[in-house]
């Protein structure tokens, strides 16, 4: 496979988010703020690029049968790191994200590209598949949280664009979450269409 | 390229094993760097709260009361010149609210700070603001020891977070709990 296609397949083809539609759980839920969501997805993108590093060199390893409990022992692994770092050195950051950080573990993102992808190819293919996907991820979380941001409070990374005014308050609350993850998926699928008509 | 290891039951074992070793070394090790400055992070998380709540102080004395822990600030005689209690309860509208309420020697409220919430962003959650001394709902400078804080819905003289009467209820009756401890401390 080519680099190229891998980049594209992160970042537009197979985005986790819009296409693949996995790990909805933190998408939802860390999306109240365009700062929250780019941190949780950055935070995905470390566990992504190290667990599939470390999975392929070990594909050769680890015995088809256990290969999903070893799987989900590395990628906890990189979490708790994850975890660990952002207790002790960002702790608000921490406080904001709290419990969807050690549920890192069981998005299904990271567990599908290991199966998916890391454990059939070499080391620099898949540590590139987990940055490019990992960054698929963080630009989706990022433009939700920041278009519920904008419309739940008139800001956009804290930065009051509308003066003085409170916004639609449901778009941070949870259903605000899903109506504005159903439409951007609408909209760039759509978008994504007409491009390939084209 | 190398051939696949079987799944027979001492390969299982040894690979599972293996990469468990490792991973808890790896985890153990990085939990020592990672200690102190979580211990210090939260520290300074209590430390900025009690700074926040409390009228100038030289220094302070933590003490337990009526099981809240109290952060009495002291001036240089030793004097009391008020004290940052701990507070808390789950009656907030999204589970437990547990503030920072900081008294002067007189028994009014100096200030409060949150230190946990679960409330609604953009409705309760508005309490770190609200009752602040600016603002709509203040509390600052009032006595809850002479007569309790209420909501003016249920006929008392605090205006209610709009939208959020159960988290300003609970807000409220944290802050009497803490002057109940208040007025306990010296005894």
């Amino acid at each position: 496979m080519k680099t190229k296609d891998i980049i594209k397949n992160g970042l537009i083809k197979e985005n986790p988010t819009w296409v693949l539609v996995l790990g909805m759980c933190p998408t939802l839920a860390t999306t109240t703020s365009a700062i929250n969501g780019l941190s949780m997805g950055l935070a995905t993108t470390f566990v992504l690029m190290m667990s599939n590093m470390v999975i392929s060199l070990l594909k050769n390893v680890i015995p088809d049968k256990v290969r999903i409990p070893a799987f989900i022992v590395i990628i906890a692994t990189f979490v708790t790191m994850v975890e660990m770092v952002m207790k002790a050195y960002l702790p608000a950051l921490y406080d904001s994200l709290g419990l969807f950080i050690a549920l890192i573990v069981v998005n299904c993102i990271v567990l599908g590209r290991a199966e998916a992808f890391a454990s059939k190819n070499n080391v620099g293919q898949s540590f590139l598949d987990g940055l490019f996907m990992g960054l698929g991820f963080t630009w989706a979380l990022t433009l939700l949280g920041m278009v519920r941001e904008l419309l739940g409070t008139g800001c956009i990374f804290g930065h009051s664009l509308i003066g003085g005014a409170d916004g639609m308050l449901m778009m941070i609350l949870p259903p605000g979450g899903f109506l504005a993850l159903g439409l951007l998926m609408a909209l760039i699928n759509h978008l994504r269409s007409k491009k390939k008509v084209k | 390229m190398a051939k696949k290891a079987q799944s027979t039951l001492p390969n299982m074992l040894i690979s599972l094993t293996a990469i468990a070793l490792v991973a808890a070394a790896a985890l153990a090790a990085l939990n020592g760097v990672t200690k102190d400055p979580i211990a210090k992070a939260q520290q300074a998380k209590v430390e900025n709260a009690i700074g926040a709540v409390l009228p100038p102080f030289a220094k302070l004395e933590d003490k337990t009361v009526d099981g809240h822990l109290c952060h009495v600030g002291l001036d240089e005689a030793g004097t009391m010149v008020g004290a940052a209690i701990e507070a808390g309860n789950d009656k907030g509208f999204g589970g437990h609210l547990q503030l920072m309420v900081g008294f002067d020697a007189q028994g009014a409220v100096s200030g409060y700070q949150i230190l946990e919430t679960h409330e609604t962003p953009g409705l309760g959650a508005k309490a770190d603001q609200w009752f602040q001394k600016d603002g709509k709902g203040c509390v600052v400078g009032t006595k809850p020891a002479d007569a309790p804080l209420t909501v003016k819905k249920d006929g008392g003289s605090v205006d209610a977070i709009s939208g959020s009467t159960i988290t300003s209820r609970a807000f409220l009756a944290i802050v009497n709990e803490a002057a109940d401890v208040f007025a306990h401390i010296n005894q």
